[in-house]
């Protein structure tokens, strides 16, 4: 046989229809579901009279409008009828809701691979772009519209047409303090968010096989940021240690069965891609962004671009129209641009890893005068974990508030607001116009960067600061 | 889904790239459990100010393009979040038809599955089209069964995937098209179990 890519088989493992002409009939295995993107989905089954055809492969929570106050209770009657509707959805077609006071609570691309739901090989869906998380443990996971929610709801399929294999090989080590955050930013920054449109993307090569799957998820969530609806990543020994135990995982000899068929998924030697693209880890520095899309960064020695240093009049106009936005001058030392609000969480960076990195940079200092800093772990368990580890405590005592786990400012649907004009260096994905509030102003960069933004008040380079230590 | 049919609509050019869903509708939007009533949240932090006043400078507040059908838009539309609120939005306000060098996968394919025909034609093309809307009043007629968009001097063909082409035309339930392969995917998922 033919080598293969990982991509194809999983592709051709989901099969049920091919025909000429058409996009292939894929079988889904996992279906996760939130409250933004679902009731006009459930509403549809019952204008049909139609049922959910597998509840069983099917798991909801409530993530992207709770909010993370210590109460919890929803302010907005709006958002308070978004969430009872999902707990009624879930009810009526028997669906497992991880509601807002149970423990396992948390951003669904946190609690998928946290409960082991996710698992290499399977066909993941979500209303969400950033379904591409889950591809960090070799499956194929991709976001979908609420049409296509109710589809998968009523069918447990999506039509889809066969994409295009793209391999970003990431070559050598990163270097001491340089974050998965950073190596994922600077793909983007140098290929763009369209670089990926019509592809799945694999991650190989030396630097990625050596990141932890927490790593790996940070990598693969920002898939969609270059365009590309799922990026994974080969299951190895590191995914099926993650795996193991899992409230979802196969247990005892059924977990050592399947760990041999996900390994034996792994693209095969000689396997070709439609495009390949080759990066070096090692000359990856700490990255922010500047602009008004993910693309628009660079490393955190560098400075404000000049649009007229840009090829095309098109590309000299958007940066134009982002540093006007950004309220940025050409020149300005990235290090020199000051913060108001920090925001340490999201489907990016709000694992415990992350947290600890954040963590490390906060012991014993203090949040600058005059900035507000967040941090929102991503889900109730490691929320629970953080505090077994007195994180919690680090972060209070250095003035950040420490919150319940949910989207929060990562896009603002509840009261997490970034206010117009302010600036916010932020460990989410999106730096789009009005991203974290209407008028905010968004930096992305690693959670040891937002950190150390907190403490300085502006942008460091955290390598700088290890060194000190 | 409703049939698609050939129509002539007044073109609104937006001569931007890159256009992502979180412009096309901003997520205070995204709390309301219904489809409909999406289109006065359209573009809303370009169109309006902080006291909601309409900015005179955004194209959609410019009265010659009232009741506008087709939008002309530069590369990678409708890029970032899944939100099928943003075709909800765009339909909603009256657009039948997108025109765009590229878009993004997600929003390509939630408008597939609401009716909205989004076409790709070559940047060139784009550029002409929305130079001509923004200099006059551009009219033009889209005919998916030809495959075919034609008026003010233009005449191009595009692209059309066979099997949506069948669907936008019947006006065809996908999910009723699917459950008709309920033998497979039942079959499917006997295999599964026994291998499992």
């Amino acid at each position: 046989m033919r080598p293969r890519t990982i991509i194809e088989k999983i592709w051709d493992n989901h099969l049920i229809h091919r025909e000429k002409g058409k996009p292939d009939l894929l079988y889904i295995d996992l279906h996760l579901v939130h409250e933004v993107t679902s009731p006009q989905a459930f509403e549809g089954l019952r204008m049909n009279h139609r049922k959910v055809r597998r509840p069983d492969l099917t798991f909801a929570t409530v993530d992207h409008n709770v909010p993370t106050t210590r109460n919890r209770e929803t302010k907005d009657p709006i958002s308070k009828v978004q969430i009872r509707t999902l707990e009624k959805n879930c009810k009526d077609f028997g669906i497992e809701l991880a509601d807002i006071y149970r423990p396992t609570q948390g951003i669904v691309h946190v609690i998928g691979p946290e409960l082991g739901l996710t698992q290499p090989g399977k066909t993941i869906v979500c209303g969400d772009s950033h379904t591409s998380t889950h591809g960090a443990f070799g499956a194929i996971a991709f976001g979908i519209g609420t049409s296509e929610v109710e589809h998968v709801l009523a069918t447990q399929t999506l039509w889809q047409k066969r994409p295009k294999t793209m391999q970003i090989k990431v070559n050598g080590r990163l270097g001491l303090g340089v974050a998965a955050k950073d190596l994922i930013l600077a793909i983007i920054a140098k290929y763009g968010i369209a670089v990926g449109t019509g592809y799945i993307v694999e991650y190989t090569g030396e630097a990625i096989r050596s990141l932890s799957m927490e790593e790996r998820m940070t990598i693969c969530n920002m898939s969609i940021e270059a365009g590309a609806r799922a990026g994974l990543i080969s299951p190895d020994q590191t995914t099926i240690d993650y795996i193991r135990g899992r409230r979802f995982a196969p247990a005892g000899e059924a977990f050592e069965k399947a760990a041999e068929k996900w390994l034996a998924l792994a693209t095969d030697e000689g396997a070709a891609y439609d495009r390949t693209i080759e990066i070096d880890a090692g000359e990856i520095e700490p990255q922010v962004t500047w602009g008004t899309n993910p693309s628009m960064g660079g490393s955190v020695s560098g400075s404000v671009p000049d649009p007229d240093s840009f090829a095309t009049e098109e590309k000299r106009q958007a940066v134009k129209k982002a540093l006007a936005y950004m309220d940025l001058t050409p020149g300005t030392a990235i290090r020199d641009i000051p913060i108001d609000v920090v925001f340490i969480g999201s489907c990016t960076n709000s694992r415990i890893s992350d947290l600890r990195q954040a963590a490390k940079v906060a012991q014993g200092k203090h949040v600058r005068e005059g900035v507000r800093a967040l941090v929102v772990p991503g889900s109730q368990q490691i929320k629970k974990q953080a505090e077994k580890e007195g994180l919690d405590k680090v972060f209070t005592d250095a003035g950040f508030e420490w919150r319940e786990s949910g989207c929060s400012m990562c896009l603002a649907m509840n009261d997490d607001i970034v206010p117009a004009g302010k600036r916010c260096a932020s460990t989410s994905n999106r730096n789009f116009e009005g991203r974290q509030g209407t008028g905010s102003r968004t930096h992305l960069v690693s959670p040891a960067m937002a950190a150390a933004a907190a403490i300085h008040g502006h942008f460091v380079d955290v390598r700088e600061i290890e060194k000190v230590h | 889904m409703e049939p698609f049919q050939t129509f002539t609509g007044l073109v609104c050019p937006l001569d931007r790239s890159n256009v992502d869903t979180d412009q096309i509708i901003p997520k205070q939007f995204l709390k309301r459990v219904e489809r409909k009533g999406f289109g006065e949240c359209l573009f809303y932090n370009w169109r309006f100010d902080q006291d909601g006043n309409k900015k005179a400078d955004f194209v959609l507040n410019q009265p010659k393009y009232a009741g506008t059908s087709i939008l002309v838009a530069g590369e990678n539309f409708g890029c970032g979040s899944s939100r099928e609120h943003a075709p909800w939005a765009l339909q909603d306000y009256g657009f039948k038809t997108i025109i765009a060098p590229g878009f993004a996968d997600i929003f390509f394919n939630n408008c597939q599955k609401n009716g909205i025909l989004a076409i790709r034609l070559d940047k060139e093309k784009v550029e002409e089209l929305i130079e001509a809307a923004t200099e006059k009043t551009l009219r033009l007629t889209v005919n998916l069964e030809k495959q075919t968009i034609e008026g003010g001097g233009f005449h191009f063909t595009f692209d059309s995937d066979p099997y949506q082409k069948e669907l936008f035309i019947k006006g065809l339930d996908e999910i009723a098209v699917t459950m008709m392969h309920e033998d497979e995917i039942s079959a499917f998922e006997k295999k599964r179990a026994k291998e499992a």
